[in-house]
């Protein structure tokens, strides 16, 4: 192992940072002025010692396989502006010859392999299954009363009419949900949650409403059916109810995995940050969603830079149409990707979201790689066009309702066809990664 | 998620419901029954549940694509290259920390500031012709929008692909507006049709930017379309239009100028008269040339006793501002009109600079006002000789310079020198006077600032720095210099970076503000470096 880890680029870089300010405050230590002692390894770890305020300056070092972060500084982000600026500086000029860490980063680094090395101990723990399982049956038989709860409801303002929705307003439907916490079902309280927001959603609302009641319903029913259910349906709706699978049962999938998107929610509560990352298998083809959360004023830990391939094992949680993974131990050094991911025309991605929907109907959208579409700014709504043919999908904005991310994708069509990334649904598209003819670096749209 | 009406099934199709369900049809019939109620009509909700959620899975998973509304004409061809990788990467970081500088509040580190070399970024990548890199166009745009400095070099960069873009997005609209880069939508000069037509229908910003582009073209040409609709526009127009004339200022305007000189506005006929003074061959300059004379000569100084009509009609202003006297008020006027090459045969074929240092015989509050006068008119007219003269040695205090004290009046006359003779004129006033008072001056000398003048504000701060100052004292020049030095200069700062602790009665603490910051000028003018170094073309 003499050749040197493949550089990162500052985009990939810069899409670590778990906020705006620490961005900026890492892209300002992106420079050779505070920084000394620096130096990779050709096992893919970057180190140096950064000048501060303070007498002793900070040693920060990354793996880069997880990528991993130590740094001495008092900062609880994640990564800190030292490793953001660190890595800044790495992706912009490089630190010459691969080498030896000094010691003070070499004791974390080989931590960290040992740690890697060694067998999961925790899985092989003896459980009391008996108590476990029931466990499991209390919370099936309370999570059955509540969905016959629900189920009420539904049906009591189905015979009512929808039309009195604007006037009852969102509370009964706040409480509903609150019924539902406490029935320990959480998916279904989301969707109740979803349900009461609709009828103040504007034009069209009366159809909507319509749809997600009895998709509700389906899920209701499905519950109260489950044992008759095929076994990857019943693991969807325990998953769609809120019933966390266990991983360990999951198929395991080893590829190259490139990193298509990843982007940040935060709960309508302000209190949970969701990051999702959608990966593809460059020899599987198959797409996997990865989901980290973090708590309030803390971004989710796993940050994965868009354009990276890395190699691992992902295994895939039963249900939900075979989309959420979790992501095993690394093999290699993730490297920047060489190509532009193949794509498929408008017709073929809304069929491949229509396949999914067989798996799980309650599915809003599937990832979708489009090839050779041609972005079409509209007043009311934005297209992806087909570059032959007249077909297109209509755009969905992103979650932020911002679009920065249209006109960057505008910008680098100029009303010719590219390569778009993006989740293709029944609202529409919603792009997230664009490439430009001919340049394998992708562009994710913000 | 949110959604919109426009996105949600109305703008794709779904396949037809086949059988129905439940006693239930088609979808729309489903929501009806929705919205009234299964009670009124005896239903099951259940049922209609049931159907629903057949519906909705079958409306799903049957979507179509919708057809293809009208696609936006190709852009145009860029045939520039696009900057080196590297060069694009730094473009998109100075892009993206544009919004974040200022805005930490105190101390600002030893870390390079970023909006500080953005310009710089844009103007060296104009030089080397690149185009912007495509996905950063609207970041581009966004920046020339809220920085109205950087416009002229960010629509460069963006070309061809930013006007497409600025078709398409209201916010960009000013970038279609022409003046800013001459990248606007204007008519061809030569497109006669075109010009007239924007001229009479144009708005006012139009109108100047085309005023400006016809001029560019063909002096005269301006000054005729000026003519066709001059007695229709309003007094603050009038000025206006007239006021861009300044540029390209030749002796074909003179008949215009002459008749503005006659018009209703004051300011208009002001404006006109400052204009004609400014070319010394016109009647105007040699009526003025003639008062002057008659007031001024190695005899000494005799103010106007009046200001008569044809004073009043070349412009001169009868009322002096409250506190001055109306006869040196007058006198200013005079003199600052009047071609300053008059006065060598009047004092005997002195040169400027002993014409300058003659005493005035009738006492020294005539000699001030001469002696502004002819820094004003030095500056119209653009004269480096006198300039000169009237800056005097640089080493010689401020107060005793034979033209003017003041240091705005003396950055004006200084950019009317030649570029090297005005940074060593700087260079000399900042060894002997500091940088206390040099940052007016170093702004209008040329940038990089040649090896002299760095060297001497280097050697200045040092100097600072010695007599136990604290850095943000100058922070103006400070700012002005990671902008401004020669990056060559980084190695010389960099030993002042460490430099001792100082002689022990500093104010406690400045020696660490010191060496950060020159660490920030340090970094910035290597980060100057590289960024020049990243736009230069690969092999």
């Amino acid at each position: 192992m003499t050749e040197q880890a493949v550089r990162w680029t500052a985009e990939q870089v810069l899409a670590l940072a778990p906020d705006e300010a620490s961005r900026k405050a890492g892209a300002r230590l992106g420079g050779a002025g505070p920084w000394s002692q620096t130096g990779d390894s050709a096992s893919g770890s970057v180190w140096g010692l950064c000048k501060g305020s303070g007498s002793t300056p900070y040693r920060t070092v990354v793996d880069l396989r997880g990528p991993a972060y130590k740094c001495s500084c008092p900062s609880r982000k994640f990564p800190c502006k030292h490793a953001l600026g660190l890595l800044l500086l790495w992706a912009a000029e490089g630190f010459g010859e691969p080498g030896e860490a000094p010691d003070w980063a070499a004791g974390w680094l080989a931590e960290r392999v040992a740690k890697s090395e060694r067998p999961a101990a925790a899985a092989g723990r003896p459980v009391d299954e008996e108590a476990a399982k029931r466990r499991a049956e209390r919370r099936a038989a309370r999570i059955t009363a509540g969905v016959g709860e629900l189920e009420q409801r539904l049906e009591d303002v189905l015979r009512d009419g929808l039309a009195g929705q604007q006037q009852a307003g969102y509370a009964p439907w706040e409480e509903t949900a609150a019924r539902m916490v406490d029935a320990q079902a959480p998916g279904l309280a989301a969707r109740v949650r979803e349900l009461g927001t609709i009828p103040s959603c504007g034009p069209g609302w009366p159809a909507r409403m319509l749809e997600e009641g009895a998709l509700l319903h389906l899920l209701n029913r499905g519950w109260l059916g489950l044992a008759g259910l095929p076994e990857p349906l019943a693991a969807t709706v325990r998953s769609r109810v809120g019933l966390g699978g266990t991983a360990a049962e999951g198929e395991v999938v080893r590829d190259r995995w490139l990193v298509l998107s990843q982007y940040d929610s935060v709960s309508p509560d302000g209190r949970l940050t969701t990051r999702r990352t959608w990966l593809r298998g460059l020899g599987s083809g198959r797409p996997a969603l990865v989901l980290d959360f973090g708590p309030p004023g803390r971004p989710p830990g796993l940050a994965l830079p868009v354009g990276l391939v890395l190699e691992a094992e992902a295994r895939f949680r039963p249900g939900s149409a075979g989309l959420r993974a979790d992501l095993g131990e690394r093999a290699a050094a993730a490297a920047p990707c060489d190509r532009i991911p193949a794509g498929v025309g408008t017709g073929e991605a809304l069929e491949a979201y229509g396949a999914a929907l067989r798996e799980d109907p309650w599915l809003d959208s599937w990832p979708v790689v489009l090839g050779a579409v041609i972005p079409i700014p509209g007043e009311l709504g934005w297209q992806l066009a087909d570059a032959e043919g007249d077909s297109a999908l209509p755009v969905a904005l992103p979650g932020g309702g911002s679009r920065s991310g249209l006109w960057q994708l505008a910008a680098l069509s100029g009303g010719g066809p590219v390569t778009v990334f993006g989740e293709c649904g029944h609202r529409g598209f919603t792009p997230l990664t664009a490439w430009h003819p001919g340049c394998p670096e992708p562009v994710a749209l913000g | 998620m949110t959604t919109t009406g426009t996105t949600t099934g109305t703008t794709t199709t779904t396949t037809t419901g086949t059988t129905a369900d439940a006693g239930y049809g088609e979808w729309e019939e489903l929501v009806g029954a929705a919205l009234l109620g299964t009670g009124r009509r005896q239903g099951n909700p259940a049922a209609l549940l049931d159907a629903a959620a057949v519906q909705t899975v079958r409306r799903r998973a049957g979507l179509r694509p919708a057809e293809a509304g009208p696609r936006p004409d190709p852009a145009p061809r860029d045939p520039r290259p696009a900057p080196p990788e590297p060069a694009r990467r730094r473009l998109a970081q100075l892009l993206a920390g544009r919004t974040g500088a200022g805005s930490g509040g105190g101390r600002r580190g030893a870390a390079p500031d970023l909006t500080e070399l953005l310009p710089q970024w844009l103007a060296a990548a104009g030089r080397h012709g690149y185009r912007a890199p495509h996905a950063l166009v609207p970041a581009l745009l966004e920046a020339a929008r809220a920085r109205t400095d950087l416009r002229p070099q960010a629509l460069a960069l963006a070309g061809a692909r930013g006007l497409w873009l600025a078709r398409l997005n209201p916010d960009w609209r000013f970038a279609l507006r022409g003046g800013a880069g001459g990248a606007g939508e204007l008519p061809g000069p030569e497109d006669r049709t075109g010009v007239e037509r924007l001229w009479q229908e144009g708005l006012f910003a139009e109108r100047v930017a085309l005023l400006g582009t016809v001029r560019a073209h063909e002096a005269a040409a301006a000054t005729r379309l000026l003519s066709t609709t001059w007695a229709t526009e309003r007094a603050e127009d009038r000025l206006m239009f007239l006021d861009s004339l300044r540029v390209g200022l030749t002796a074909a305007d003179e008949p215009f100028l002459e008749a503005a000189l006659g018009d209703r506005s004051r300011n208009v006929r002001a404006t006109a008269a400052e204009l004609l003074s400014a070319l010394p061959e016109s009647a105007l300059a040699g009526r003025m040339a003639e008062r002057a004379l008659a007031c001024v000569g190695p005899q000494g100084v005799t103010p106007p006793a009046e200001c008569d009509a044809g004073m009043l009609r070349d412009g001169v202003v009868a009322r002096p501002p409250a506190g001055r006297g109306e006869r040196a008020w007058w006198l200013g006027q005079l003199v600052e009109a009047a071609p300053l090459s008059c006065w060598r045969e009047r004092f005997g074929g002195l040169g400027p600079a002993e014409i300058v240092a003659l005493p005035v015989a009738e006492g020294e509050s005539w000699r001030e006002e001469l002696h502004a006068a002819w820094c004003r008119a030095a500056v119209r007219q653009r004269d480096p000789h006198w300039s000169k003269a009237l800056l005097g040695a640089a080493s010689a205090p401020p107060a005793t310079a034979p033209g003017t004290a003041s240091l705005a009046e003396r950055a004006k006359l200084l950019s009317i020198l030649p570029e090297g003779e005005r940074a060593e004129w700087v260079a000399e006033f900042i060894r002997a006077h500091g940088l206390s008072e040099a940052f007016q001056l170093l702004g209008v000398c040329m940038v990089p600032w040649a090896g002299t003048l760095g060297r001497a504000v280097v050697d200045a701060l040092d100097a600072a720095r010695e007599a136990g100052s604290y850095p943000w004292s100058f922070s103006g020049v400070m700012g002005l210099a990671e902008r401004c030095l020669d990056p060559a200069a980084a190695d010389h700062l960099e030993s002042l970076t460490t430099a001792s602790d100082g002689p022990p009665d500093t104010s406690p603490g400045a020696a660490a503000y010191w060496s950060e910051a020159f660490q920030r000028l340090v970094a910035t003018l290597r980060l100057r470096a590289t960024m020049l170094a990243e736009l230069a073309p690969g092999p």
